[in-house]
């Protein structure tokens, strides 16, 4: 998947360092680095830090923002 | 007598746009024209061989190892739909024929272009100093990944030329690997010509804190090779003579316009002109109405800046003049839209964030307005004739749009804020920007004169010399 942060617009909230930790991190106390493609398996988690950004300065390619039908379907199908 | 005012004509969301420049403002730009109902042929050429990637890590966490350098090729907003001519540059424009003549000698046809070519890092001026291995720049994806392998293998010195924003930020990323670094400076701080002396003698403080060898009002004379051809030494106009094995040369930009040599257009080495709707003008002055300009490359009157033509080389200009420009292709004379950016740009650096609002550099005074440099959280006004024209917060980027609406407003400097962590008393400095003309390692935002055609200032011995980045601005000119 591939993701970008507009970092003019970024305040440094950090609610996508908690929602994605693995592809967002502060470098310092502010300074905000990311994965712009991270694995598809952090897809969800990437897909949250963005509905969250309280500015929302995170954009998600549009093949990765399609219907999470495929993944529902996938983690639902592992169920028993 | 018919009305000027006239609809859209009906094939502005058909036949062929070519964007030449396949990198933020040409993708932008290309989603724009599909979102607005572009549904004609589309193409985009690029130089480098790579779809559009993300410029701002390649100094930062692609050296620190963090973030490979593959790891920066930008998400589509959309589906494009267009015709990728990747790894191919363009090197010559045919108005009368409407084509664009690529490097291998296709030629492209178009009814409506953009050019959004965009800058090249400015290389070290002895050539073959330059080719010695171990000697680099920072502006592609290639430069990154080939300088990070040479910073892996444990250089015993790695030596900065040049200390604006790219030039600091390797510098930071090189301490974070435990490397020993010099930094050449030319003038009297770091980022003096982005942020003024005021503000740089606060970098450079920082810079020795974080344990750089920071070298002001000195430059580097020459590179020298062993008879492998590998960077070995270097001679500063300090007398010093440094063991080193890599080299940043981190001189600024030169603006991709030779392609446009001839073409008939206001393009020279200052950028390419075009109006406020991004539309470029021709040599004579005259506005075109189907050649438009977006990104690094473009100079266009502000309105901010009393009509002067600016080329503004940041992240977000590139991305609303690329959509300005494309809405720009599709729309009418009532339906044009003006390109009012206002700058604004960030860096990060020895662990702190920088962001910048405003147009700085014509700023006379700088004062203190919250917090302390101290403590690392602190926010600064930058005055000119009495109004606020700019804000720079470090580590605090929560309060730059409150500083943004201030600026907008033309409010008066220094700014009555009453806020908690306000100093006691403003403390006005002068901010220090060079004088116009005097070259900065770090030109991110630049005034090049009052009109689409005024001339390039004449080249002569003293401004040769001052452009060489080896000749120290105290000496006088050769």
């Amino acid at each position: 998947m591939r993701i970008v942060v507009d970092l003019n617009r970024c305040q440094s909230y950090g609610q996508c360092v908690f929602a994605a930790p693995t592809v967002f991190r502060f470098h310092g106390e502010e300074a905000l680095e990311y994965d712009y493609a991270p694995d598809d398996e952090l897809r969800t988690q990437a897909r949250r830090a963005a509905a969250a950004c309280p500015v929302q300065a995170i954009s998600i390619d549009y093949l990765d923002e399609r219907p999470e039908v495929d993944d529902r379907r996938d983690r639902e199908g592992e169920r028993p | 007598m018919t009305s000027s005012r006239t609809a859209p004509s009906n094939n502005a969301t058909n036949g062929r746009v070519v964007i030449v420049g396949a990198s933020l403002a040409g993708l932008r730009a290309a989603e724009t024209l599909r979102e607005e109902g572009f549904t004609g042929h589309l193409t985009l050429i690029g130089d480098e061989p790579y779809e559009p990637y993300d410029r701002p890590p390649l100094s930062k966490a692609v050296l620190t190892g963090w973030l490979p350098a593959d790891h920066t090729t930008l998400p589509r907003r959309r589906d494009i739909a267009a015709e990728w001519l990747l790894g191919v540059p363009a090197v010559a424009l045919d108005l009368q024929n409407r084509q664009v003549g690529l490097a291998d000698g296709r030629r492209v046809g178009f009814d409506r272009l953009l050019i959004a070519t965009g800058t090249r890092a400015r290389p070290w001026p002895d050539p073959k100093q330059a080719a010695l291995d171990g000697v680099f720049t920072v502006r592609t994806r290639n430069d990154a990944a080939q300088l990070r392998a040479h910073l892996v293998a444990g250089p015993k010195r790695v030596l900065i030329i040049g200390g604006g924003f790219i030039g600091s930020e390797v510098a930071s990323a090189c301490r974070e690997l435990g490397l020993a670094v010099t930094l050449v400076e030319r003038s009297a701080t770091p980022l003096a010509g982005a942020l003024g002396q005021a503000a740089g003698t606060i970098a450079a403080k920082l810079q020795r804190q974080h344990g750089v060898d920071l070298r002001c009002n000195v430059t580097v004379m020459a590179l020298e090779g062993d008879a492998q051809g590998k960077l070995r030494r270097a001679k500063l106009s300090d007398g010093d003579e440094l063991d080193v094995d890599v080299a940043v040369v981190a001189l600024g930009s030169i603006r991709n316009t030779e392609w446009l040599h001839g073409a008939g257009l206001a393009a020279d080495a200052r950028g390419v002109a075009c109006d406020g709707a991004c539309r470029a003008f021709d040599a004579d002055g005259v506005v075109t109405d189907d050649i438009f300009v977006a990104g690094d490359v473009a100079r266009w009157p502000h309105p901010l800046y009393g009509g002067e033509f600016l080329v503004v080389e940041h992240w977000s200009n590139a991305v609303e003049q690329a959509e300005t420009a494309a809405h720009n292709m599709l729309a009418g004379p009532s339906t044009r839209r003006a390109h009012k950016y206002l700058p604004s740009f960030w860096s990060n650096q020895f662990g702190i964030n920088i962001k910048l609002v405003g147009l700085p550099t014509i700023a006379d005074t700088i004062v203190l307005t919250q917090g302390s440099v101290a403590e690392r959280r602190a926010v600064a006004a930058y005055g000119y004739k009495g109004r606020i024209v700019a804000a720079i917060t470090v580590n605090e980027p929560r309060w730059l749009p409150a500083y943004q609406a201030l600026i907008k407003a033309r409010a008066p400097f220094p700014p009555e804020l009453h806020a908690a962590d306000g100093p006691a008393e403003l403390r006005p400095l002068p901010a220090g920007f060079p004088l116009p003309g005097q070259p900065t390692h770090s030109i991110t935002l630049e005034a090049t004169g009052p009109g689409p055609s005024t001339p390039e200032p004449p080249t002569d011995e003293k401004s040769t010399a001052l452009m060489d980045p080896r000749v120290p601005l105290g000496a006088p000119p050769l």
